[in-house]
């Protein structure tokens, strides 16, 4: 639903670096974005090729990497992944208790990009 | 043709309003200023909510309420009449408040004035939940009618929260809501979060409601 202005900061980060290292054309920008971010693959690649019209970003391809929910228990710290749309019967696999802090699944993050 | 090659950016692709909003935090300190970002589906009870929080705190805090409304100013106008100062900030389409929208509406007040400001953000429980206010806590309301399956619908509003106001709770009798299990789905969240039961028709449970804000507030003025 908020895919255009997350798909501007993207856009507004490459072009900051891209401009640092004198880039001509970006191929590839690499994200890891977790989880339990409701953004849509597809719509932030056609803002993204709206957006970046008449930049060095034109034509970029947006490589988006999922990276998964991951709980720790509270009471035995024991570390595990889940299933977003499985969330309802959760315990830990370990001791069975079901208080857990969330460890990754939120990140919103650009790793890096390719270009010339 | 050159040879491609790889840049690191390693950078959060929301970090400008992550800045923004930790820039606010810092100011809204300096101000003696608390700030409460609530947030909800559309017709959950904010207005109502601030309505009965304004009638509760008055007395005790200087309050302003900085309404966010895709294209209306009716909430405004409802709080506007209670006497208290109301900004409206239309969104213009936008489906949430973002540390820079929040930071301009709140140059309509003389903050040096206020003890208590109430961001009533925009009816929706996905995006406002992606975006850092500036806010010194995050509140939201679910209500009855809207169903005990909400937390696994929207885990990240849930998981965002400082505290869950479950409204209209005149109409568990007529629902098959379940308390026990809302309350499980949200601390298997968010173990930390407070969870308040109320009704803003009835007044029930406004009291525990305005009990936990005044004493945040009362802690944050203290510093």
């Amino acid at each position: 639903m908020h895919e255009l202005p997350v798909t501007q900061s993207i856009l507004d980060v490459v072009l900051r670096h891209a401009s640092a290292n004198n880039v001509t054309k970006i191929h590839t920008i690499n994200l890891a974005v977790g989880e339990m971010s409701d953004l849509e693959d597809e719509w932030i690649q056609r803002y993204f090729d709206y957006l970046s019209k008449d930049t060095v970003a034109q034509g970029a391809r947006l490589k988006i990497e999922r990276i998964p929910v991951v709980l720790r228990c509270e009471a035995c710290a024991e570390s595990f992944q889940v299933d977003i749309k499985q969330m309802e019967d959760i315990v830990c696999p370990s001791c069975g208790e079901k208080k857990f802090a969330l460890i990754s699944g939120r990140e919103y993050y650009i790793r890096n990009m390719e270009a010339e | 043709m050159e040879e491609i090659k790889l840049i690191e950016i390693k950078e959060e692709i929301l970090s400008d309003n992550k800045n923004l909003a930790d820039e606010l935090r810092i100011r809204l300190r300096q101000e003696k200023t608390f700030l409460l970002n609530l947030m909800s589906s559309p017709g959950s009870g904010k207005t109502s909510l601030i309505l009965r929080t304004i009638a509760a705190l008055r007395v005790r805090f200087r309050i302003g309420v900085l309404e966010a409304d895709i294209d209306s100013i009716v909430d405004s106008e409802k709080v506007a009449s209670t006497g208290i100062q109301a900004v409206q900030l239309r969104t213009g389409g936008f489906c949430h408040l973002d540390a820079p929208m929040v930071t301009r509406g709140l140059e309509a007040f003389d903050l040096t004035m206020l003890d208590l400001v109430i961001i009533e953000n925009v009816g929706n429980l996905v995006c406002p939940a992606e975006f850092d206010t500036g806010a010194v806590r995050n509140a939201m309301i679910l209500s009855v009618p809207e169903g005990d399956d909400k937390p696994l619908k929207y885990p990240l509003m849930f998981s965002i929260c400082d505290v869950l106001i479950v409204n209209k709770i005149d109409y568990l009798g007529m629902s098959d809501f379940n308390m026990q299990a809302l309350k499980e789905r949200v601390t298997r969240l968010n173990p930390d979060i407070t969870i308040i039961e109320v009704s803003c028709r009835t007044g029930a449970g406004i009291e525990t409601w305005a009990k936990w804000l005044a004493d945040e507030v009362a802690g944050f003025l203290r510093g």
